[in-house]
Formats: C-alpha cells, sequence, structure tokens
C-alpha cells in the first residue's frame, strides 16, 4: 500500500485531480480554497499541464468550457461566492453536454458572508447553479481521504455521462490536515470524439452548443438529458449507514457535519439511545435507497447541517411523510459541537419515547 | 467545341453551403467570407477552432467548416484561451459584436490581450446591439439613437464610445491590432490582408492579433443599406480611424514578448524578450 | 494521562503554533494514529493570532475543531486569555510566560509555566519557543513514544532548512527538561 501522507483538504484535492489526469486548471484566489490553487500553481507546470489565474471566477469557467470542449480533463475551484458567478459557465456545460469539476470549498453566506466553513450552498450545488433544467453530480466528502478519492473519481464520472461534476467541500475540510494515501496516477484516458481538436477534414465539424432555437428540439434533448440523469440516479448513489439497522433517530448528516454527527450518535448510543447515521456521499443523486432502506424501523430522522435547513427538504421528499423529519443547524461559519447534536438528539429521543 | 472553363469565384470550403441569419445589407456575411477564405488559402481549416459569440453572429457555428465552440455572451475570449492551452497547436479565434467584446465581455477581451494569448480576435463594431433588436451599445456615438438611447446617447449620463483598438494598444500582450472597414472592393481587400494577417501572426506564433471591422446595421439603424454605408463614413470612421495600431512585426520585434520586454527594459525584474 | 490527545496551540502569528502543530500531529502520522490538525485562517492570521486544533486518537476523529481542549498551549496573553476557561478540568494548561506575564490561576488544571521563548534564546534557539512547548508537552503526557517525535521532526522541517532539524531537536530536549 502507498504510504499515508499529511496533507491538507485542499491540497488533496488537488493532488488528486493531478493523479486522475487533470492537466488544466482554470481558477481565482478566494479563501478558504487558495491553497488548492496555490497548490496547482507549483504543481502543474511539473506535470507538463496548465495553470492559469483568470481575471475572474466567470472567466475562468468559461475557460474551463473551452478547454472541455476541447477534449481537456479540466477543474476550477473556488468558495461560495465566486461559485455563484460560476453558475453561468456551468449551465452551458451542462446545455453543451460538456464534463468537467468544479470545486466548492464553501464557506458562510449570503453576500459576502464568512470565511468560516458552512454547508448554506447545498441547495445552490443540488438544484440551482445556473438557469435552466439541469443536474450535477454533486460529492460531498467528510474526511481529507475522501476528499482525495472523490477528486480522483470525478473526472471518471463526469466523462462517462458527460455532465458537471461539483465537489462541495467546505472550510473545515479544505483546511485541516489528516492522514491521506494518495491513489496512483491514471495512465488511460478515455476518448472523446465529440471534441473540438480540429477535423483534419476527416470528419464533419464539431461543435460544441446549447443554444437551440426550435423549441421541439430544445424539448427533446432536455428529456433526452433527463434520460440520462435517471441513469445517473440508479448507478451514482453514495451514502454510508453506521448503526442504522435497529435505529430509532436516524440522522442524516454530510460533509464536515457528518463527523460531528457521528460523534453525537456514538455518544447517543452509549446512552442507550438507539441512534444511527446515513452519511449521503453524493448530494445529487440524492442517497434515496440507502434512507428507504431504514423507512420501516426509523421512528424518526433528523437531519444535521451547517445551514438553516436546505439537505432536510431532500430527507422529507424520500421519508415522503412516513416518519416526522427533524432539523438542526449551525450557520454563519460556526461548526455545531457534538454536544449540542448530541442534546438534540436526546430531545427527540424524549419525543418518540423510544 | 470544348471550351476551357476557369473558376473565378466560388463558395470557400470553410464556408458551408448553408442558409445565413444575417440581414440584407448586413456586412458580418463579407467578413464570415473573409475568415473563411483565410482559412482556406492558409489550409488550416481542419486545425481550426472558431468560437462564436451571443449576437447576430451567434450562429455561426453552422456557418463555418472548422470546430466550432459557442460561448456565452462576452466570454468567447476566455473560451478561446482554454481552447488554444488545451491545443496550442490548433489555430483559434474568436468571431465578435460590439456588445459581446465591448460591454459585458469587456474583462475577457482585454485580460485575454493582456496575456498575449495565441488567438486572433475579429470584432465587428456596428455600434449598436443587433440581435435584441437596436440598443445602444459600448461602442454606439455621442447623439446616436437608439432602442435605449432614444433622445440620443447623451454622454454626460451614458458616457462615451469604447475606442477598442485603442485601449488594447496600450496593452504588452496584443502583436498586431488593426481597425479596418468593408465599405468599398479596395477596403474589403484591405479587411481580407488584415484578416489573413491576423491568423498568419498566430500560426508563427508571433502573439495575440485582433482586427476590427467597423460595420453598420442597416436594419437597427432603420435606413437602407446605401445610406447606412454613408452613415458610417460621415459618422464613424471619424471616431473610429482606420488603421494599424500594433504590429510588433513592423516595429522590427520577432513576436510580442520581443516588443514587451524592450518597452519595460528598464525595469530589473522584466526578462526575456524572446523565447515565449 | 492517556495518549488520547485534543490541543488547542495558540499565539501570535509567526510563532510558529501552527508549525509545532503540525509536529505533534506527524507524531500521530508515524504511529499510525487517528489525527487532525485545523488552523484558524483568514484575516485574523494577518499579523494578529493564530491557533490551530490537533487531535490525536485511537478512534475515527469528529470534529477537528477541539472547543474544549485537554490541553491548551499559549505563546500569548490573548490567546491564553481566549481559551484558558475552555479547558476540561483535569486538563493541562502549557504557558510561555516570557508573553504570558498574566496567569488566571484555576485549580481543577495542571498549570506548566516555561519560559519558552527565552529558553530558547538563551540557547542559541531563537524562534524555536514552540518546539520548547512542544517538549514541554511530551514531558507531561507522553502523546507518542520518544524516538516519534524525533522523526516527526525530520519529517516537518522541509529540506531546504535541514540545518534546522538538529536545532529543532535540542529545543524539544530544553522543553523536556525545562
Amino acid at each position: 500500500m502507498a504510504e499515508k501522507v499529511l496533507m491538507k483538504g485542499n491540497e488533496a484535492l488537488a493532488e488528486s485531480a493531478i493523479r486522475a489526469g487533470c492537466r488544466f486548471f482554470f481558477g481565482y484566489p478566494i479563501t478558504p480554497q487558495t491553497e488548492l490553487a496555490a497548490y496547482m500553481a507549483k504543481r502543474m507546470p511539473k506535470e507538463g499541464g496548465t495553470y492559469l489565474q483568470a481575471e475572474s471566477e466567470i472567466a475562468a469557467i468559461n475557460m474551463v468550457y473551452g478547454a472541455s470542449a476541447c477534449g481537456a480533463r479540466v477543474m476550477t475551484s473556488s468558495s461560495s461566492p465566486g461559485v455563484s458567478l460560476k453558475s453561468e459557465g456551468v449551465s452551458y456545460m451542462a446545455g453543451a453536454d460538456l464534463p468537467g469539476l468544479i470545486i466548492n470549498v464553501q464557506r458562510g453566506g449570503p453576500g459576502l458572508g464568512s470565511i468560516q466553513p458552512s454547508q448554506s450552498d447545498y441547495w445552490q450545488a443540488t438544484k440551482a447553479l445556473g438557469h435552466g433544467d439541469f443536474q450535477m453530480i454533486v460529492y460531498a466528502p467528510s474526511t481529507v481521504q475522501e476528499m482525495a478519492d472523490c477528486a480522483y473519481n470525478a473526472f471518471d464520472v463526469a466523462d462517462k455521462y458527460r455532465m458537471p461534476v461539483m465537489i462541495l467541500a467546505d472550510g473545515m475540510l479544505g483546511q485541516m490536515m489528516e492522514p491521506v494515501v494518495l491513489p496512483e496516477p491514471k495512465t488511460e484516458l478515455p476518448e472523446k470524439p465529440w471534441a473540438c481538436t480540429g477535423h483534419k477534414f476527416e470528419r464533419e465539424h464539431n461543435i460544441a452548443n446549447s443554444l437551440y432555437l426550435t423549441a421541439e428540439e430544445l424539448d427533446r434533448l432536455n428529456v433526452e438529458r433527463f434520460e440520462r440523469y435517471e441513469i445517473v440516479k440508479q448507478n451514482e448513489q453514495l451514502a454510508e449507514s453506521v448503526m442504522v439497522e435497529d435505529a430509532d433517530i436516524v440522522v442524516v448528516a454530510f460533509g464536515a457535519s457528518a463527523r460531528i454527527a457521528r460523534s453525537a450518535v456514538v455518544s447517543a448510543r452509549k446512552e442507550g439511545i438507539k441512534a444511527g447515521l446515513i452519511r449521503p456521499i453524493t448530494l445529487w443523486p440524492f442517497p434515496t435507497d440507502a434512507i428507504k432502506e431504514t423507512l420501516g424501523t426509523a421512528k424518526v430522522y433528523l437531519s444535521v447541517e451547517m445551514n438553516m435547513g436546505q439537505m432536510v427538504d431532500d430527507v422529507r421528499l424520500t421519508v415522503n411523510g412516513q416518519a416526522p423529519v427533524e432539523f438542526f443547524g449551525r450557520t454563519g461559519g460556526v461548526i455545531p459541537s457534538p454536544a449540542e447534536v448530541l442534546s438534540k438528539i436526546e430531545e427527540i429521543n424524549g419525543k418518540v419515547g423510544a | 467545341m470544348e471550351k476551357e472553363t476557369k473558376i473565378v469565384f466560388q463558395r470557400p470550403h470553410a464556408l458551408l453551403p448553408v442558409v445565413t441569419n444575417y440581414c440584407p445589407g448586413c456586412v458580418h456575411g463579407i467578413v464570415n467570407r473573409l475568415v473563411a477564405e483565410t482559412l482556406d488559402e492558409l489550409e488550416i481549416e481542419g486545425k481550426t477552432i472558431g468560437v462564436a459569440p451571443v449576437g447576430c453572429s451567434v450562429m455561426s457555428y453552422k456557418f463555418f467548416g472548422c470546430d466550432m465552440i459557442e460561448a456565452a455572451h462576452g466570454r468567447a475570449p476566455a473560451v478561446a484561451t482554454g481552447a488554444k492551452r488545451t491545443n496550442p497547436d490548433n489555430i483559434v479565434f474568436a468571431y465578435q459584436g460590439d456588445g459581446d467584446l465591448a460591454s459585458i465581455g469587456m474583462a475577457e477581451t482585454v485580460h485575454a490581450a493582456t496575456r498575449g494569448e495565441h488567438i486572433t480576435i475579429i470584432f465587428i463594431n456596428n455600434a449598436i446591439y443587433g440581435m435584441t433588436g437596436g440598443q445602444m451599445a459600448p461602442t454606439s456615438l455621442p447623439n446616436q439613437v437608439t432602442q435605449t438611447s432614444p433622445y440620443g446617447r447623451d454622454v454626460s449620463t451614458a458616457g462615451y464610445p469604447v475606442r477598442v483598438c485603442e485601449l488594447l494598444s496600450s496593452l504588452d500582450g496584443p502583436a498586431y491590432i488593426e481597425r479596418v472597414c468593408c465599405d468599398t472592393p479596395a477596403n474589403v481587400r484591405k479587411a481580407k490582408k488584415a484578416i489573413k494577417k491576423a491568423f498568419q501572426y498566430q500560426i508563427d506564433g508571433i502573439g495575440y492579433s485582433f482586427v476590427e471591422v467597423v460595420a453598420t446595421c442597416p436594419t437597427n439603424w432603420g435606413m437602407t443599406p446605401q445610406a447606412a454605408f454613408e452613415w458610417r463614413r460621415t459618422n464613424m470612421l471619424p471616431y473610429y480611424p482606420l488603421g494599424v495600431y500594433r504590429d510588433v512585426v513592423a516595429e522590427g520585434y520577432a513576436n510580442a514578448a520581443e516588443a514587451a520586454f524592450a518597452r519595460a527594459a528598464d525595469c530589473p525584474l522584466v526578462t526575456g524578450g524572446g523565447a515565449q | 494521562m492517556s495518549r488520547e490527545l485534543r490541543v488547542v496551540l495558540a499565539g501570535f502569528g509567526g510563532q510558529g503554533v501552527l508549525f509545532a502543530g503540525k509536529v505533534i500531529a506527524t507524531a500521530g502520522l508515524i504511529e499510525d494514529r487517528e489525527l487532525s490538525w485545523l488552523p484558524s485562517y483568514g484575516p485574523e492570521m494577518r499579523g494578529g493570532t493564530a491557533n490551530c486544533s490537533v487531535c490525536l486518537s485511537d478512534e475515527p476523529i469528529g470534529s477537528p475543531l477541539v472547543l474544549d481542549p485537554d490541553v491548551l498551549i499559549a505563546m500569548n496573553q490573548p490567546s491564553f486569555d481566549k481559551f484558558v476557561d475552555a479547558v476540561v478540568p483535569g486538563g493541562l494548561i502549557i504557558a510561555d510566560t516570557t508573553l504570558v506575564p498574566t496567569i488566571k490561576e484555576r485549580d481543577d488544571v495542571t498549570l506548566c509555566m516555561v519560559d519558552a521563548q527565552q529558553i530558547a534564546e538563551a540557547a542559541g534557539l531563537k524562534g524555536l519557543g514552540n518546539i520548547v512547548m512542544v517538549g514541554k508537552l511530551f514531558e507531561q503526557t507522553g502523546f507518542c513514544e520518544r524516538e516519534t517525535l524525533d522523526a516527526a521532526i525530520d519529517h516537518c522541517v522541509p529540506p531546504k532548512r535541514a540545518a534546522m532539524i538538529e536545532m529543532n531537536k535540542k529545543a524539544l530536549e530544553l522543553g523536556m527538561n525545562a
């Protein structure tokens, strides 16, 4: 097995992306993501790759769009306010069926908000990053190791479905160091016959485009794209379930807040409270299968998030009225403490009379 | 009796046999053709990537025979940057109008230029938003009446037109900047020469190249094509003088980098001057 | 004290509290334990205070943010004042008296006062007060094997500054004996 190294989450994302074959990075500085860009600035030239500090987040994502259209394995990274600016380009990527990786190391919002960790871009990532009918695949790692694993796999998934993929991290995961085993560099990358590489008079010209002035044509393409999304939903859901088999209270939490929720669940078990944890690793597709498996046994669900309650909507849609769904969250950059999550679990336990 | 036939005029190979969406009298058709002729003559259609803008030439990805990318409004230089960086052996051009290039995309325009991206920008300046139906553009002239300057562009509130060639020529990145017009056969030939030179500079690795074509919009100016040509000659050409604004080769340099080095040679941090 | 460690290191930017935290975390890495290192970040680092949380454990670590540390290593007065009451009863506070002149007494924690920067400077190790503090932490808690600590220094000092390795190790010794 490869050696364990100590790395920041932001750096692990970057190194792992390079090992996944990414050779093009376009970005713009913003806290708390900057280490990622700095790491790329250092490493890319040594790998024969391109690091380009764009004039804006908008330019950066459009460079990603152009590079992707030409067949590059390409990414950008930012933090919440910067990701809002990228939304234009992401929508165009979705409309032109272009793959690429967008990383959001979230901070508190709205507006300039804070620079402390947050999960308040859940809605943006899973429902509405940009205009129009489209989805991105969204990964929510919760350890530095998982940051590396997600970045390593994200490009393959993006290429497979020709979709933009997002890794939704946060300031805590980006800044913290943990031991990580880095993956082996990929050598085989997929062919992209659709890419704009010059037709050499050997084929029709390729076009990367999202404009369709005929309503019926755009309608048909959108329907086709959503058929593809259904396949993604079937194939790509990821979640970790911990002690849910006999759990009365199923806590649902992702990313950084899942780490805290896990500590609280372990403490609750020590008190004799039957608590468990479902940790979505993909936020879209939302891991409905993992939640549905607990529908017969769980008495109540508790969504724990670093926001005012966003993923809780998806938990409610999945549970669909078959059990109560509660919420606990902190915002603004406050990381909830295991103790406060535990007391919420205790409070709920008292209510359901387990 | 067999007569020897000689083809004197035909559709360029790089211009596809499709119906364009351009209005009668519009000069986009001429410039599309000039670009396509250039791709043919330089034998680069097979390795060229074109970037289409948002504006009247938004559908040009269907007109040019090379590989094409449709960009978001104003982002063509960023998209072209991504394309060129991915495959530096490809020839990459962006074809943009004034709203796209000088208003919503000004940041992308200036920064691609100052980075000295090895791309070619063809800029159609007709002093109005055509696609959306005749609103004031960043290059609309003082007192020019448009849908959104119905009393004429009041410079005290709407400011002054952007002169893009002049602006970009203050940067070190560009290798070649020229403003042309295509109102007469002689000027069409000059425009063609400029466009061809712009692509040639990219092929030769000399640097970023930019050609502005002062154009007309008979539809949204509310004139016949002939009157529009006259209006352009009377009003636009004095404001947007034709000519070469930058040509590092004519200035005696091998490329833009060498010229940039020479200009700033007194700064001890500036090094190089040759290899890009 | 158990080898379970949840420590907050705090001081001025430039005192090397993040580096000291990294040495502790690296000791955990070398011993193949669970660990996390989380720095404060952002504008507060520019000339202001810096702090980091380090956790070493044999169980997976939940929150890497330590709000109620077992150990506080305070290298200046504002940091001491900020975190002194957060330390759990039975915990440990190591204060660098060079820059923490005013000690708030707590009778439910162990308080170690080390004149770390002074000690380092006197030994010709200017700027290594942070590592003196790590030495003291080791002496008080035994959070890793002795040889691991030296290995962590070898690991953390960048190759370009290899000359600093022996100085860092000397600073550790000074801390252990302080």
